[in-house]
């Protein structure tokens, strides 16, 4: 057992050796421990936030569909509300409507009426000069009775 | 488990058959080939592996590869991070490199004590110590590495004047100038030596007692081997942990300044 030459051999492997793992081998393996190192700390300061944005966007989510609720509600109601107008505003127009036209086939009628009571009247005047002109005819003297057939005309004429 | 060839030798022949590493030259330029081949593959095996995670890494999820090598790197942070207050690009890779590259050469000594050596008969080589620890010139070569760099930041941070000043006036003032220097070189001196002995000293006992295991009978070995075992996948990691804290601490005591 003694101290020899391969001391200095083995000093240069040892020495090599430790070069090597300086130059190659720590750098690299510790700079990604390092980096993952960070980004597990990112990951999961992320995570935390996407848990909480989460959460807030459930609480967004709720209040979001208890307005939409209320929202349809009131439509709803507006809805029944303005339907039950219409059904009343269309039962006034109906009668309005039927009031006017029975009116105006009353005065139509009472036209008719009255047009049909002229014709008459005057196809009553008119048979009853013939009926009297025949009989005066052979009866009496024109001339002679012309004070009473003027009177008679004025009358009929007053009837018309 | 002792083979014909050795046995013939008997029980010491083994053992320091075992314990002989095959080296070339003479005196101090002898060369332990085992050592050097074997810390060599090794910290080829620690480089790829992690070279190999390096270049795979991403910042998503990790492969089954990269997180071990993660794992690992996190570890050594977290321990250079707890003990070392200063910026620096140099610890905590040479803290990986040496838990890593200590643990691969102690955990050799988890194979079976006769293996790699007959494997290596066969082949035609005589002797083979596969456990680079059990080398002091492993160990050394790692702790005088750490002590030159030791030295080199001591005066990088607190200047060659400064580091001067604390070897010659500490703990006891000026006054007992001589006490003061005397005691910081001996506690300077005893980083790299404590280092060194205390992986090779647990390392060669391990491999000893694995040894003598090998030389019992056949039937009662597994009963001692296996607890043995067991137990020393603590030690070697445990070694490995110790050695890489305290090369940590001692560096991060040369940046301080008092």
């Amino acid at each position: 057992m003694s101290i020899n030459l391969t001391l200095i051999g083995q000093m240069i492997t040892f020495t090599l050796l430790v070069w090597f793992t300086m130059k190659y081998v720590w750098p690299p393996l510790f700079d990604a421990l390092e980096q993952r190192k960070k980004k597990i700390v990112d990951g999961l300061a992320a995570a935390d936030q996407g848990n909480k944005q989460m959460e807030l966007a459930g609480k967004k989510s709720k209040e979001i569909l208890k307005d939409a609720k209320s929202q349809s509600a009131e439509i709803i109601n507006m809805a029944q509300k303005r339907a039950s107008e219409i059904v009343d505003e269309s039962r006034v127009t109906a009668k309005v409507e039927g009031e006017r036209l029975l009116t105006s086939a009353k005065s139509q009628i009472e036209q008719e009426l009255q047009h049909t009571r002229e014709k008459l009247s005057k196809e009553v005047s008119d048979l009853a000069i013939k009926a009297a002109e025949q009989i005066l005819q052979e009866e009496i003297d024109k001339t002679k009775h012309q004070a009473i057939l003027k009177k008679a005309t004025a009358q009929l004429g007053k009837l018309k | 488990m002792a083979s014909e060839a050795h046995a013939s030798e008997g029980a010491t022949g083994y053992i320091v058959h075992h314990l002989t590493p095959l080296s070339i030259g003479e005196g101090f330029w002898t060369l332990h080939l085992d050592t050097l081949f074997f810390s060599a593959l090794l910290g080829g095996l620690f480089i790829w592996f992690f070279k190999v995670a390096a270049e795979k890494a991403t910042v998503g999820v990790p492969g089954l590869m990269q997180n071990f090598a993660e794992m690992l790197v996190e570890f050594v942070d977290t321990q250079v991070k707890d003990s070392f207050h200063g910026k620096s690009n140099l610890i905590a890779p040479l803290a990986l490199t040496v838990f890593c590259w200590v643990f691969l050469m102690n955990f050799m000594d988890l194979f079976p004590v006769d293996l790699m050596p007959n494997i290596g008969s066969v082949m035609g080589v005589e002797y083979l110590r596969v456990v680079p620890t059990t080398d002091l010139n492993a160990t050394f070569a790692m702790s005088i590495s750490v002590f030159i760099l030791i030295i080199f930041y001591s005066i990088k941070i607190k200047g060659g004047w400064g580091f001067a000043k604390e070897l010659m006036f500490q703990p006891f003032g000026p006054w007992l100038l001589p006490f003061n220097l005397l005691l910081k070189l001996v506690e300077e001196i005893a980083k790299p030596i404590s280092l060194a002995l205390r992986l090779f000293g647990n390392l060669y006992a391990g491999e000893l007692i694995f040894i003598l295991i090998a030389l019992l009978p056949w039937y009662v070995q597994p009963f001692l081997s296996f607890p043995w075992a067991v137990f020393h996948i603590l030690i070697i990691t445990l070694q490995a942990f110790i050695f890489m804290v305290l090369t940590i601490v001692y560096l991060s005591m040369a940046h301080e300044d008092h």
